[in-house]
């Protein structure tokens, strides 16, 4: 029997503490990095570590990484459609 | 998945299917979410985009201590949730119990430390409408930052709390042995929404606390 098989299906309990120690070394990431001065990049690099972060709890903790296809479809329903408002927002103001 | 025809519902033909469905429309749900949030984002971002000095001077008006702790503890908090979903989904009903308790008890945590947080901001002056007292550059701007941090970090707060009512009644069902490894479901559906309740703090917290910190 497979360690999963044992678990009645259940992913490890090692895979959840990794990512829980991923996510708080990307907090202080975040954090530290906003106390060194780098212009727009400062904005850059905290949305991007926001991503990372996302991702991770989205695909680890949210099981998207063992969901069927449809499920994953609709999870990245909401983000797509968010993309087009900012996308279509910035369209705007960012050419006047 | 082994069916548990004391929980099937008529209009499905297996448990897997119920199963299926459910999680299809908690997504579903979340995805409304992130479009609930994300026009407030939006705003947000073009607030941001229009008022580029204001809204750092507003940021230096939040406490990033607190606002960490306060990102740290509902991280671990996802990290409890996803214990208990995995706890049910192998029949340990007590520690299931203890994980989904541990996530109440960090959710708490959080609106506690918030609410302090706002306590300080009534003292300062800083709520609009209500007691906003500002003398400093760029006014306009700085109400409008105060505008989208009380909103959107209150949304967050309301969320948070329902979501913390959710788990509590999950945690006594599940300590009242209503759910098995067979039939977990409403923990898992739970444990979805409390995760992207920590994905919108997760993007809230820079935007609010780490505009001008360096």
């Amino acid at each position: 029997m497979s360690g999963r098989e044992a678990r009645g299906g259940a992913p490890s309990a090692t895979r959840y503490v990794l990512t829980w120690a991923a996510l708080m070394g990307l907090l202080l990431l975040t954090l530290g990095s906003a106390y060194i001065h780098m212009g727009t990049f400062n904005v850059v690099a905290n949305l991007a570590i926001s991503v990372a972060k996302t991702v991770l709890v989205m695909t680890v903790f949210m099981h998207l990484v063992e969901s069927r296809p449809v499920v994953r479809l609709a999870a990245m329903a909401g983000f797509f459609w968010l993309g087009l408002l900012l996308l279509l927002s910035l369209g705007d103001y960012l050419t006047r | 998945m082994a069916a548990d025809s004391g929980h099937l519902a008529e209009q499905f033909s297996s448990a897997g299917q119920q199963e299926e469905a459910a999680t299809l429309g908690i997504w579903v749900f979340l995805a409304t979410e992130v479009l609930f949030f994300g026009v407030l984002f939006a705003s947000y971002t073009i607030g941001r985009l229009l008022n580029p000095e204001a809204f750092a001077l507003g940021s230096t008006h939040t406490d990033v201590v607190l606002g960490t702790v306060n990102t740290g503890a509902l991280l671990t908090s996802s990290l409890t949730m996803a214990m208990g979903v995995r706890a049910a989904a192998m029949g340990r009903r007590p520690a299931t119990t203890a994980w989904l308790a541990a996530t109440v008890l960090l959710g708490v945590a959080f609106l506690v430390i918030k609410g302090v947080e706002y306590h300080a901001e009534y003292v300062e002056g800083l709520i609009p409408v209500v007691n906003f007292d500002y003398s400093g550059p760029h006014p306009d701007g700085v109400v409008l930052f105060f505008y989208l941090y009380f909103v959107m970090t209150g949304l967050h707060a309301l969320h948070l709390f329902i979501g913390v009512g959710v788990v509590s009644v999950l945690a006594w069902m599940n300590a009242r042995g209503r759910f098995s490894a067979a039939y977990h479901t409403p923990v898992k559906i739970g444990g979805l929404y409390w995760h992207l309740i920590d994905i919108v703090w997760i993007f809230l917290y820079p935007l609010f606390y780490l505009v001008a910190r360096a």
